[in-house]
């Protein structure tokens, strides 16, 4: 195989806020530069998970290899690398832009600059990388593309004036961004001579070659039979082979070299070994440095995964198992219950990794679930000097060893029209946010900058933006750090008994607000007994809040004849099929709904 | 030889009342005539089966049967006497409304062998009686009472329904006081269902709302005490009678052990039938049950082609086999609604297996929280056990 010439290789990939176009482009190069007919085209070949379909997001990274003729009659390597389009990957896209040379920024021609823009934009510049932008569905009648391009170079501070107008799905002006890719995005550097160093940017499980590690190599050569280390975690292996990226198919080649991007595969059993971030050199001619940047991801939302029916307890376990082959973010260990029997306690990156995984779990295993609490990672500072990183309210120590707690923060920006600046800073203040600034970005839009606890945002934020917005906010946060704060547990006692899956933290202050909603939402939730159910809210012993449910006083089929008896007995059998679907909590049977319905309770009552 | 009950549904009535979902509505006098006819031959098609059983118990529901003739109601009893094996002592009960029959039709109708009336009142309360869309008054009842009295009808059942929309427990005390004062021998006394499809359930808002739960109960249990105070006995969820009085006919549905008489066949248009491990019900298409009988044209009183069982379609529909364990269900859900409860010894002699074994945790759990209650053999819902008898019951389901 010929050596291919460094400066015909662009590295880059697409940034934008979500539904501004990013993957409807991505496809659209792919189909202009032939690698598929339209007809062989799925729409948005990059999203391959059916779950980023419906959602409209990119959840795990891809990437694709097409050649371009240029107008310069040259023909050039066009490495697309697809990032995720969400905060809680912010580790992921980072390490896959550190992967590219350059960046085209998507802005929507209608909408402008979103929170998002910004915060991936930013994430683009602060890894050095070139970006230029481009202005998508010009074909809406409400374009104003002058307009976006003023906003691009106001707020952003880069050249916009001939950045190109274009309509990703109806595929014009296409050209002119793949011409400008050549023309602004600069070629690789490095030098194949060197020793080998390159950056792990994703994997992938396949049950026949093992892991597939995704990368770029910055310096150095790679092929089969190269001995490689992994930097950080110091797992080593033989390459049996590398190869480039088709349109959702991998393509073997002869070797890697500096400034190009592929994959490598070398009988590597766990995706933990290959952790993203990591630099690859060759074993026996290592390089001085591992490249910069890497992190140990660490879950920052934990919440507990119990099969509906006990029975299926070792398929969730097998189902978890599965999926952390590819997806080496996701914790899990084993705990139980005393309401909902064994089960996981599941660590995450995020509130929407939460329910990909949960959606996943549902969907592709056909497992049905009972979620408890989602909840962050609190470090709890004892008497006697030790630190806890709870992740399980129930494991809260008792009261009297507690010197004090840490929450973890996060700086969130927020993008908001002007009449809804109040309603958003309400928001923000009732979630016990710190104002840290506002800039309008236009006369009719500000950018509202907050500190806020993070278990603040993980149950319902979102919507509740939306729904004070008109859905108009958007919103990106940073995690900044642990804060003291004055937390406590909640306990909620049905029956006069603790039920273990629905306890939680809480900020002090919120605490007896949250324990009454949740006592009300549960008098709805679990149906009347023979007896009279207290429902009660506790922090540290003391009820701070009740509800009851009253006793059912009747239930009883009066009338008997006929001998319609399978009438009689259907009406019987489905009082105790609802039965089924029940946890008993003492003498208590409480739906699996009740548990899921108290993770979200509604703010704007 | 076996014993069965025999059942024989005659679904027309002058009106449809707002609350009645069973198989019933208005009809002409020939739409009458022609499912008469077919009811005859079914009952005739259908003898061959039963040549080794002794029919103990028939019940004319419906509807209302007594606006047939009388001379209808005698052709059936007269072919059931034709082609069955009748009890000497048998219970034959009529369902009848209030200003349907006169006194010579009573008298007709206890001479062509009727010796059970079941009337359908409802209430004491005209306007009550009114708000139902019942086609008679309380005076209309008193007189057909009455007059069955002096034909001299030994045995009478009247239907109470408690719980009406805007009704009090004074008011409905007010018809149970009124009632027992005539002493019949059996009053069932039920409190309303709003069932799917009737006008009470599709028409809601037209109405008064029905009694709060605690109201309801309060209901149940003056019935039980004013009924106890003038000699009737509760001796199933909604029935009570005076000592030797209960209806036999119901028990059959109830009662199915082996101690008991268990099989019984329906006769006509959607009626069940439960023989042995069989069951099935008739087809609830009007025409297609007058068709099938009207192609089997064969001579009414002629046995021998009835037994060529190969002829024509069948009227019956949903066949299924009872397995073990849903007749053991059934022995329990319907044995408790009777207050005498369950034996143990029997459930041992109908299935060969212990009651203990099978529902132990069940009825330990009941007995514990006083909802059912044990005395020797058999086990029974306490009074507080029937309030809520659907969430015992569906234990054994």
């Amino acid at each position: 195989m010929s050596t291919i010439d460094q400066s015909k290789i662009r590295n880059f990939c697409i940034v934008a806020h979500i539904d501004h176009g990013k993957s409807t482009l991505a496809d659209r190069i792919i189909e202009k530069t032939g690698l598929l007919t339209s007809r062989e085209m799925q729409d948005q070949i990059l999203d391959n998970m059916d779950l980023e379909r419906e959602r409209g997001i990119t959840i795990k990274a891809q990437t694709v290899r097409t050649v371009y003729k240029a107008q310069d009659g040259n023909e050039y390597i066009l490495n697309l690398i697809d990032t995720p389009g969400h905060v809680d990957f912010n580790y992921e896209v980072s390490r896959a832009l550190a992967a590219c040379d350059g960046a085209i920024l998507v802005v929507d021609a209608a909408q402008g600059i979103e929170a998002q823009t910004l915060a991936n934009v930013y994430l683009a510049l602060d890894h050095d990388l070139d970006v230029f932008p481009v202005i998508n569905k010009i074909d809406l009648p409400s374009a104003r593309p002058d307009w976006v391009k003023n906003e691009i170079e106001d707020v952003i501070g880069i050249e916009a004036q001939d950045a190109p107008l274009i309509s990703a799905k109806n595929g014009v002006g296409i050209e002119d961004v793949l011409e400008a890719i050549i023309a602004k995005i600069p070629a690789p550097k490095g030098s194949a001579g060197n020793p080998l160093q390159a950056l792990i940017f994703d994997s992938v499980y396949d049950s026949y070659k093992g892991v597939i590690v995704f990368c770029r190599i910055m310096e150095g050569r790679v092929s089969k039979g190269t001995k490689i280390k992994m930097m950080a975690t110091g797992a080593s292996a033989d390459v049996v082979e590398v190869g480039y990226f088709g349109a959702g198919q991998f393509i073997p080649c002869e070797e890697l070299s500096a400034g190009m991007v592929g994959y490598l595969t070398a009988s590597i059993k766990n995706v933990k070994d290959t952790a993203v971030g990591d630099t690859v050199t060759d074993a026996e001619n290592p390089c001085a440095e591992p490249l910069p940047g890497y992190k140990k991801v660490l879950s920052m939302v934990y919440c507990g995964l119990y099969p509906a029916d006990g029975a299926k307890y070792p398929d969730l376990r097998d189902a978890l198992e599965k999926l952390q082959l590819n997806d080496a973010s996701l914790f899990y260990e084993p705990e139980t219950s005393i309401a909902l029997g064994f089960g996981f306690r599941c660590g995450f990156l995020g509130l929407l990794h939460l329910e990909i995984i949960q959606e996943r779990l549902e969907r592709e295993y056909n497992l049905d679930l009972v979620t408890t609490a989602p909840g962050v990672v609190y470090k709890v500072y004892k008497t006697n000097g030790d630190v806890v990183e709870l992740t399980n309210p129930s494991n809260l120590p008792d009261p009297s060893e507690i010197d004090y707690m840490e929450e973890p923060i996060v700086t969130a920006e927020i993008m908001v029209t002007t009449e809804f600046i109040g309603s958003i800073m309400e928001l923000c203040q009732e979630r016990r946010g710190r104002y840290l600034g506002m800039e309008y970005v236009e006369e009719t839009r500000a950018l509202l900058r907050y500190e806020l606890p993070l278990n603040e945002i993980i149950y319902d934020f979102f919507d509740a933006l939306k729904s004070r917005s008109r859905g108009y906010a958007s919103f990106d946060y940073d995690i900044k750090g642990y804060e003291q704060s004055e937390l406590v547990k909640l306990d909620i006692l049905i029956n006069k008994e603790e039920v273990d899956a629905l306890s939680f933290i809480v900020h002090k202050q919120s605490a007896y607000d949250r324990g009454r909603r949740m006592c009300e939402k549960l008098k709805d939730e679990i149906p009347r007994h023979l007896f009279e159910i207290p429902i009660q809210a506790a922090v540290g012993g003391k009820v701070i809040a009740r509800e009851t449910v009253k006793a059912m006083r009747k239930d009883v089929l009066a009338k008997c004849y006929g001998g319609d008896i399978t009438r009689k007995k259907k009406l019987l059998e489905k009082q105790k099929e609802g039965k089924k679907r029940m946890r008993q909590v003492g003498n208590v049977e409480i739906p699996q709904k009740a548990f899921m319905s108290v993770l979200k309770l509604d703010d704007s009552k | 030889m076996r014993s069965m009950g025999v059942y024989i549904h005659i679904p027309f009535c002058v009106r449809k009342c707002v609350y009645c979902d069973f198989l019933s509505g208005p009809a002409t006098r020939q739409r009458q005539q022609a499912y008469l006819e077919a009811l005859l031959r079914e009952i005739v098609w259908e003898s061959g089966h039963y040549t080794d059983y002794i029919v103990k118990t028939i019940f004319i529901g419906g509807g209302t049967p007594s606006i047939l003739e009388a001379e209808e109601i005698a052709k059936i009893l007269d072919c059931l006497r034709a082609h069955y094996q009748i009890d000497a002592d048998v219970e034959i009960t009529l369902e009848m409304n209030p200003g349907t029959a006169d006194q010579e039709k009573l008298l007709k109708l206890k001479r062509a062998g009727i010796n059970r009336l079941s009337i359908g009142l409802q209430s004491a309360d005209n306007d009550e009686l009114k708000l139902l869309g019942r086609i008679h008054t309380y005076e209309d009842f008193l007189r057909t009472y009455y007059q069955a009295r002096e034909d001299g009808v030994s045995n009478i059942n009247i239907d109470l329904i408690s719980a009406l929309p805007g009704q009090h427990l004074d008011r409905w005390v007010r018809t149970l006081e009124k009632v027992v004062a005539l002493q019949p021998e059996h009053i069932s006394a039920y409190s309303l269902i709003i069932e799917e499809g009737t006008q009470l359930h599709d028409n809601r808002d037209a109405w008064a709302p029905v009694p709060e739960e605690e109201e309801d109960r309060l209901m149940y249990q003056e019935t039980k005490r004013i009924l106890a105070d003038h000699g009737y006995r509760r001796y199933e969820i909604s029935n009570y009678a005076k000592p030797g009085y209960e209806c036999r006919h119901n028990r059959i549905y109830w009662q199915r052990g082996v101690w008991h008489t268990a099989d019984f066949v329906g006769f006509g248009l959607g009626a069940n039938s439960t023989v042995g491990d069989r069951r099935w019900e008739n087809t609830k298409n009007m025409e297609r049950y007058l068709s099938v009988f009207q192609e089997r044209n064969v001579g009414l009183y002629d046995s021998r082609l009835a037994e060529n069982r190969s002829v024509g379609e069948s009227v019956k529909e949903d066949a299924i086999r009872l397995f073990d364990m849903e007749q053991m269900a059934e022995f329990m859900f319907l044995g408790l609604r009777m207050m005498e409860g369950v034996s143990k010894r029997e459930f041992t002699a109908s299935f060969e297996e212990d009651m203990d074994e099978i529902y132990g945790d069940a009825l330990q759990k009941w007995i514990q929280m006083g909802l059912m209650a044990q005395d020797g053999d058999t086990v029974m819902l306490t009074d507080a056990g029937i309030d809520v008898s659907n969430t015992v019951l569906s234990s054994f389901v």
